[in-house]
């Protein structure tokens, strides 16, 4: 191994919002280091479909000093463009990225944090964790008990159709990753069931506008972690029903099921080879409903305040789920003929290299808005981490200055101790962070 | 507005206990861990006599406050005496009454004041299931149906998302709807 560096700040992940946060440290002259286990943009690069696409329009793909500037704003990159995007927002930060530099561990030291790589060790008095919110498929202990004749692959391997044989495919899951496999896998000619739980039906456009346009107006978007009623579950609320093409369609399950996919209810089961759905398919399809109702509602009202009435589309209402008449419960995997189970039941952070204790029973990262319970550590880009758009490309920004203040006060005051090393006592720390928090708060929140 | 927002919604659930509970409960998932109990002692024929009294929760054993007992056995048409509901009515109480409970508990966190909410369960069966006549027919039912009417001062579609968020957070629904596992045994 060879000698340690040290520096003020290790960011870890190379992608927009670790790049975001090397901008933000830049200008306020702060020494850091973004740690790369690949290239820049990583797992844009490496860990998705041939065919996706952004949920967000050209218009939103908006960072701290970078934005769109090309001829089609209502279009949605595909994944080459978000790499070139990033690319280039890595040359506009001037981010001092080491690539293909894995962190292997990261660990309380004497004066903050010890961060080893494959390369070298780094000593640094913070560490930001910007390795992405969806590095592991979160896929359910059940999936053990499918049978040897059944492949079982996840979003993060599958590339597209011709990966998979020609027998049937069970899409387990009905957010954006679940509905955009079921239609691109129905479209390569095979046969496709859906296994439905909760999930968030969205229309790609309302009134003549992108859905997204309504959500950032309207300010859902801006909705902050502590302004709602239960953030717990906030958090684990699946992505929308969408699909970014250049016709701007809306993929929801009336449109799979009038092409033939098959709708069962959330998968609760693998036993002797057959899967158990739940009979709760048409109550999850009402929910969603209800709530997609609720939304626009929410909209209608915000463009009557706003006055823009006159100027736009009429209210819209979409027709309720359709869902068959008696689902099946019960598929046997060998007389369906189902070749392949994609799990898109969701994804969670890779954080198996972070060996400080914060870490809820589950296994989640405790942090309060980012701020996670360790003096010095930080989160970026979590679901709903901050704001409801802190996981998006454009909720970076808002973020990555309320982190980064967060931040500099608390190397302001804390005791500078990377070399030569004095202890200091963890109740200082916390002391010192609670200070900083509500300085912080007096100062940017109200 | 300001009528609405004074009147003092009351369905008889205290939202602030369960809200406690809530809260008491995420910080001690242990004592979340609930087991419920009922013994059933054969009478004569398809009689038998069910009792539930003790269950255990937040730690330790609970009462009741009384014991309940209750009465099954077959329909005439089964050539049984008929003197108490058949068990899968039993199912059907369950479920009605758990998401009849949860719709007044949802109510009342949502600050919807019920005047009055019924429940009509209906269950379909082929008997040729349980008679063994076709083994390719199921001993349960085909599917429930259950409707409710509600008489209350919200929107239907304030209605609607009540009954669904009921059956989202209702236990029978959950057992019914989803596979469990049963384990039987003789002592």
């Amino acid at each position: 191994m060879t000698l340690a560096g040290a520096t003020d700040v290790v960011v870890i992940g190379a992608g927009h919002a670790g790049l975001a946060m090397s901008r933000y440290l830049s200008a306020a002259a702060i020494d850091h280091v973004v740690l790369e286990r690949g290239e820049i943009a990583n797992s844009w690069r490496r860990e998705r479909w041939d065919s996706l696409r952004l949920l967000t329009p050209n218009w939103q793909s908006r960072l701290p000093g970078h934005a769109y500037s090309g001829p089609a704003p209502d279009s949605f990159m595909t994944m080459s463009e978000v790499i070139g995007f990033i690319d280039d927002y890595a040359k506009v930060v001037g981010a001092p990225v080491r690539t293909f530099t894995t962190v292997t561990s990261v660990s309380e030291a004497e004066g903050g944090y010890q961060v080893t790589t494959e390369r070298r060790v780094w000593r640094a008095r913070s560490v930001i964790l910007a390795s992405g919110a969806s590095s592991m498929p979160d896929v359910p202990p059940l999936s053990s008990a499918l049978p040897a004749t059944t492949r079982s692959l996840t979003p993060r391997e599958y590339r597209n159709p011709k990966q998979l044989d020609d027998r049937a495919v069970l899409v387990v899951g009905a957010s954006a990753s679940g509905v955009q496999l079921a239609d691109e896998i129905l479209r390569s000619g095979r046969r496709v069931m859906l296994a439905v739980g909760e999930h968030i039906r969205m229309p790609r456009t309302y009134r003549g506008r992108d859905i997204q346009w309504w959500l950032d107006a309207a300010g859902v978007l801006d909705e902050r972690y502590d302004a709602v009623d239960d953030i717990v579950r906030a958090r684990r609320v699946p992505s929308p029903q969408l699909i970014g093409t250049p016709e701007r369609a809306t993929l929801d399950l009336n449109s799979l099921t009038s092409r033939g996919v098959e709708l069962v209810g959330r998968l609760a089961g693998i036993v002797d080879g057959k899967a158990q759905f739940s009979g709760s398919l048409r109550n999850h399809c009402a929910m969603a409903d209800l709530k997609l109702r609720r939304l626009l509602d929410r909209i209608d009202e915000w463009i009557e305040r706003s006055g823009m009435s006159r100027e736009i589309a009429a209210p819209e209402r979409f027709a309720p789920t359709h869902t068959p008449q008696t689902p099946r419960l019960l598929v046997d995997f060998e007389a369906d003929r189902i070749g392949t189970v994609l799990w898109a039941t969701g994804f969670r952070p890779d954080y198996r290299w972070l060996k400080v204790p914060v870490f809820d029973r589950k296994g989640r990262l405790k942090h309060d808005g980012g701020i996670v319970d360790a003096p010095g550590l930080y989160a970026l880009g979590l679901n709903f981490m901050r704001r409801r758009k802190s996981s998006f490309i454009h909720g970076a920004e808002d973020d990555v200055r309320e982190l980064g203040d967060h931040l500099v006060a608390y190397l302001r005051r804390a005791p500078y101790s990377t070399s030569p090393p004095t202890r200091t006592f963890p109740s200082a720390g916390l002391e010192a962070r609670r200070y900083v928090d509500s300085a912080i708060a007096k100062s940017h929140f109200h | 507005m300001s009528a609405t927002a004074t009147r003092v919604v009351d369905n008889g659930v205290n939202v602030e206990a369960l809200l406690g509970a809530r809260q008491a409960l995420t910080d001690t998932p242990e004592a979340a861990r609930f087991k419920w109990r009922a013994s059933c002692r054969w009478v004569r024929g398809t009689h038998s006599k069910s009792t539930v009294q003790g269950f255990f929760g937040l730690g330790s054993e609970q009462s009741h406050r009384t014991e309940f007992s209750f009465e099954a056995d077959h329909p005439e048409v089964f050539a049984s005496e008929d003197l108490g509901a058949t068990p899968v009515e039993f199912v059907l109480v369950g479920l009605a009454s758990c998401l009849t409970a949860g719709i007044a508990a949802v109510a009342q966190n949502r600050q919807i004041q019920l005047r009055s909410v019924k429940a009509t369960v209906e269950a379909g069966m082929d008997l040729q299931g349980i008679l063994g006549i076709d083994s390719e027919v199921r001993n349960g039912f085909d599917a429930i149906k259950v409707v409710f009417d509600i008489d209350a001062d919200a929107s239907r579609e304030d209605i609607e998302a009540l009954v669904a968020q009921s059956q989202k957070r209702s236990a029978v629904f959950d057992i019914v709807t989803n596979p469990t596992n049963v384990s039987v045994e003789v002592r």
